[in-house]
């Protein structure tokens, strides 16, 4: 079947199985890496984008259910003038070493702090808490995005 | 962040040194630019999948490939009796259907004869689509008999238990290490055995037993293991692209393997998501990869899900440990034995060096002053996943810890003694350094007392013990656990520690460029450790170079030298000493030069912040810069002094290191539910000389929520039939920012009297800590109900049942 999508303000077409998964069409077909796939079950966290606007784990969610909507992913996080806050908080607080969660971490933060933008630490505990992190046992992620809530962006990043 | 030593910055901004350091790596990672190996993607690239068993054990009977074989898409099935086809011209073997492992036995690539654990591997697919590949697996008929699985180490051991390696004429399940022996034993035994004996007789003396189990884990990581494989037909070339922790290692391993000459063979590990010993075994779905490759003559990638990687790679633990501790009653250690039974699986397939089949086990006897300490392990084969060794262990000293551990809370219990005080006055004191332990470890530096007093200060231990106090009088359960452990890193010595005959040192290689900006080649494999960054402090703080002037190259045996790789804890204790030494090599070569560009002696020279200048005159100097430019240039140097500024080194440690820690953590348990709450924890980590604190106190954090995982969730469970009951993240649990507190961190730094910049390495310390801080803390809060052991993990299923008095499961079944 054929399928049409917004990845990140750029439109990408393909004719795709319907069975195919919604990572592995932005992975192989629309070619964004960052994207990672972790544990086919909706446990990790690590595919996480968003479709309309939502954070949704990608390794449940069908390609064709994405036809017709708007996508972004990690890559389209940093704007014109730099990366997104959530980005600079983990470098500034070590919130990633192997890096491999990192993009799906980023998404749903961004997403959490649009729409709390002022968090406590137990709130952004929440928040990630389907996200899973092998390497930092979480207490610098959870620094990296209240960094981020405490430097919010100049510029609006629409979905 | 830590305080350190006052370093100058560069005009970045950093350290040139030792100090906080933002990681270079980070500036890809945060924009999803990470190259991984599932982000490798070659021309004409085709995709494998592996068949695997649905069986614990089962005879083969036939294996019909033909239905796969017609599905469009599919290039080639490749089964065990292909495989056994294929001629292998070297010691290892006759056919590609065996492979060797890293502890001398032999592994099946695919089956042929008999499967053993459920996941192990029975054919290859290859297909134009990953989907594809899938789909085909389901086209193979395989005709199993099944044969009685044998789930348990205990059974194992029984006679008349099913014989599960009848491929090598066993005539049991036991396992003989490459010396001949059935048990690994360490230290006294006759003088540990009477010791028991005597305080047995001795009233004023106490005895205690306690059977611990450490049971089957696994490490993991956010990346699954995987590989794209290309055999370029004309050139002979073959390139690798593997999740590998040690590339060098796998290279030769792969050359041995598949009877390639290994100078034709290049390994990359890209970046690497997280490893903790998941990546340092070969599997035989890399093999396969390579021998996708011969076959179809494209690239071939090959990524397992994340059921395969927790059902078929490395798992870790399984340890059926029983300890006898014995001390007088006024709280002195006098003597530890220990007995253990050790699940490999269905392979002996664990990664250490090989006169260590137990890996560094011995040395449980712990960070106490006591003479008399044994033990004996006893290996054996079961119908489950081959490793062993693996998930931030420190080669099974993990398991040490915890055991030294628990024995200590009991025996503290056993006395009505506090724990804290008990360990203290057990602890080896300053003045015994280097302390030759009673199974001959050599421990380099530590100051005990200074760095457990220290973290009885963080946690207000005696506000603590008043707090529990008045909790248990309005029947609240509240826990305070400690450990205190150290660690031997940094295998090790060549003459001492070897894989396969490959000695356990590592090269390395420094080149400055005429304009003064470098580069380092390691032999070790970051999975996340940042070494682009840490390593480049390392030089930085030798030659005076900013660090954003040196660029670290690792994981591709065409770029850097030979060398073992990432676990145990090595790299620091390893290559970070390489790292000192070949800048100090090229310092002093550049002392020569600058000593000819100053016209004047070497020995004239004295060095300053990244320049030689001459005694007592500061405006004569050159910098390493100047010098870089000088060493190229048309400059006459001394003689037998060569052009450029370059060095290479190949550093074998003279011993291992000793980091060491003492951890508090503080539970609350629902005695209702059985659930438990980590509340605290604070963890005093004493690694030595600290390169980048922010990046050790990462590795702290994350060690700590490992220890919390495997403590309180964590579990590679079977049935009887032999089923797998953790092979996904619904079923084996992993911490989240949820079960995780804030953690609370301190350090004391011993330096290393023998690494050349006192580091220690601390990859695995909380790994190898933090599990018995957490289960001492769970048991102290339930010991009101007459608990003295539980195992883990800790669930509050199983914290329930100790409550009741009832047996722990850790096989979760349903009662």
């Amino acid at each position: 079947m054929q399928v049409s999508m917004n990845i990140n303000g750029e439109p990408i077409t393909a004719d795709i199985e319907a069975r195919k998964l919604l990572v592995h069409f932005i992975r192989e077909d629309a070619g964004l890496r960052g994207t990672h796939w972790g544990c086919d079950t909706s446990n990790c966290g690590t595919c996480t984008v968003w479709v309309d606007g939502e954070a949704v784990k990608s390794c449940t969610v069908l390609a064709a259910q994405a036809d017709g909507h708007e996508v972004r992913t990690v890559e389209g996080l940093e704007g014109a003038d730099g990366l997104d806050p959530v980005q600079q908080g983990f470098i500034e607080c070590h919130g990633l070493q192997c890096g491999f969660c990192t993009p799906g971490m980023l998404m749903t933060a961004r997403w959490f702090l649009d729409r709390n933008p002022s968090p406590t630490k137990d709130e952004i505990r929440e928040a990630i808490s389907g996200q899973i992190c092998r390497c930092t046992g979480y207490k610098n992620i959870v620094d990296a995005i209240h960094w981020a809530a405490e430097h919010p962006r100049t510029n609006e990043v629409t979905a | 962040m830590t305080a350190v030593e006052e370093v100058p910055l560069s005009p970045a901004g950093n350290p040139i040194g030792f100090g906080n350091m933002k990681r270079v790596e980070d500036q890809r990672f945060v924009r999803g630019q990470g190259n991984y190996v599932d982000d490798v993607s070659l021309p004409g690239m085709v995709h494998g999948a592996i068949l695997r068993s649905p069986f614990a054990h089962a005879r083969i009977n036939g294996i019909d490939t033909s239905r796969a074989e017609q599905l469009p898409g599919v290039l080639a099935v490749i089964t065990g009796k292909v495989l056994e086809g294929i001629p292998r011209p070297d010691l290892l073997g006759d056919n590609f259907a065996w492979m060797p492992t890293l502890s001398y036995d032999t592994q099946a690539v695919l089956a042929t004869d008999k499967v053993r654990f459920q996941g192990q591997e029975v054919a290859f697919v290859i297909a134009t689509d990953r989907y594809i590949a899938k789909d085909a697996l389901e086209l193979i008929d395989v005709d199993y008999e099944p044969l009685e699985p044998v789930m348990d180490a205990k059974r194992a051991m029984e006679p008349g238990a099913p014989i599960i390696r009848d491929d090598k004429g066993q005539q049991d399940n036991s396992i003989t290490d490459v010396h001949g022996h059935k048990d690994w034993e360490s230290g006294n035994a006759i003088g540990t055995a009477e010791a028991i004996a005597a305080a047995q007789a001795d009233p004023d003396c106490v005895v205690v037993t306690q059977e611990v189990m450490y049971p089957r884990v696994h490490p993991a990581p956010m990346e699954t293991c995987g590989s794209v494989a290309f055999l370029d037909k004309v050139t002979g070339q073959l390139t690798l692209y593997t999740t590998s922790q040690a590339p060098h290692a796998h290279r030769t391993v792969y050359a041995m393997v598949a009877g390639l000459p290994e100078h034709k063979i290049r390994v990359i590990s890209p970046d690497i998501g997280g490893g903790f010993g998941n990546k340092v075994g070969i599997y035989p779905g890399y093999v396969l990869s390579i021998v996708g490759s011969i076959v179809t003559g494209k690239p071939v990638k090959w990524m397992e899900d994340r059921n395969e990687n927790l059902t078929s790679t490395s798992f870790a633990r399984d340890y059926h440990m029983t300890g006898t501790i014995a001390a007088t009653k006024e709280g002195k250690i006098l003597a530890v034995d220990v007995d253990v039974l050790a699940d490999h699986g269905a392979f002996n397939g664990v990664a250490q060096p090989t006169n260590y089949p137990a890996g560094f086990f011995h040395i449980f006897s712990g960070s106490y002053d006591y003479p008399n300490a044994h033990c004996k392990v006893t290996p054996v084969y079961t119908n489950k996943a081959p490793g062993g060794v693996a998930y931030a262990c420190s080669f099974r000293i993990t398991e040490a810890v915890y055991l030294i551990e628990r024995l200590v809370d009991c025996l503290a219990a056993e006395l009505g003694m506090d724990p804290a005080e008990l360990r203290l006055k057990n602890l080896l004191r300053p003045e015994q350094f280097p302390y030759t332990s009673p199974t001959g470890w050599v421990y380099d530096s530590g100051q005990y007392e200074n760095t457990m007093r220290l973290a009885l200060e963080m946690a207000d231990y005696d506000q603590l013990r008043r707090e529990q106090a008045e909790k248990r009088a309005r029947g609240e359960y509240m826990g305070i656990g400690l450990s205190f452990f150290t660690e031997g890193v940094g295998a090790g010595p060549r003459k001492d520690m070897d894989i396969l005959g490959l000695g356990m040192a590592d090269g390395i290689e420094l080149r400055v460029h005429p304009t003064g900006k470098a580069v380092l080649r390691l032999s070790v494999q970051s999975q996340g450790q940042a070494h682009e960054t840490t390593y480049a402090q390392i030089v930085a703080h030798e030659l005076g170079i900013p660090p954003e002037d040196i660029e670290v190259v690792h994981g591709d045996t065409d770029q850097t030298p030979f060398g073992l790789g990432t676990y145990g804890s090595r790299s620091t204790p390893v290559s970070g000493a390489a790292a000192a030494v070949v800048s100090r090599k090229v310092k002093d070569k550049a002392r020569q030069i600058a000593a000819a560009a100053l016209e004047c002696s070497p020995d004239d020279l004295e060095w300053q912040l990244g320049q030689w200048h001459v005694k007592g005159d500061p405006e004569r100097a050159k910098t390493i810069q100047e010098i870089a430019l000088l060493s190229h240039g048309s400059l006459e140097l001394p003689d037998g002094v060569e052009g450029h500024l370059e060095a290479t080194t190949v550093y074998n440690p003279p011993n291992l290191t000793y980091p060491y820690g003492c951890y508090v953590c503080v539970v609350d348990v629902d005695p209702g539910t059985g659930q438990v709450k980590v509340r605290r924890f604070i963890a005093v980590d004493d690694c030595g000389t600290r390169i980048n604190p922010m990046v050790v106190e990462g590795q702290v954090h994350g060690g700590i929520a490992d220890g919390i995982g495997m403590a309180l969730m964590e579990l590679i469970a079977f049935d009887e039939d032999g089923n797998c009951l953790g092979g996904s993240f619904m079923d084996y649990l992993l911490p989240t920012s949820m079960e995780c507190p804030d953690y609370e961190l301190g350090e004391t730094v011993t330096p290393s009297p023998h690494h050349p910049i006192g580091a220690k390495g601390v990859g695995e310390s909380a790994t190898v800590g933090s599990p018995p801080a957490v289960v001492n803390a769970v048991i102290d809060a339930i010991s009101p109900f007459g608990v003295r052991h539980a195992d883990m993990p800790l669930t509050p299923a199983n914290v329930w049942r100790a409550i009741q008095g009832r047996p722990v499961r850790v096989d979760m079944a349903v009662e």
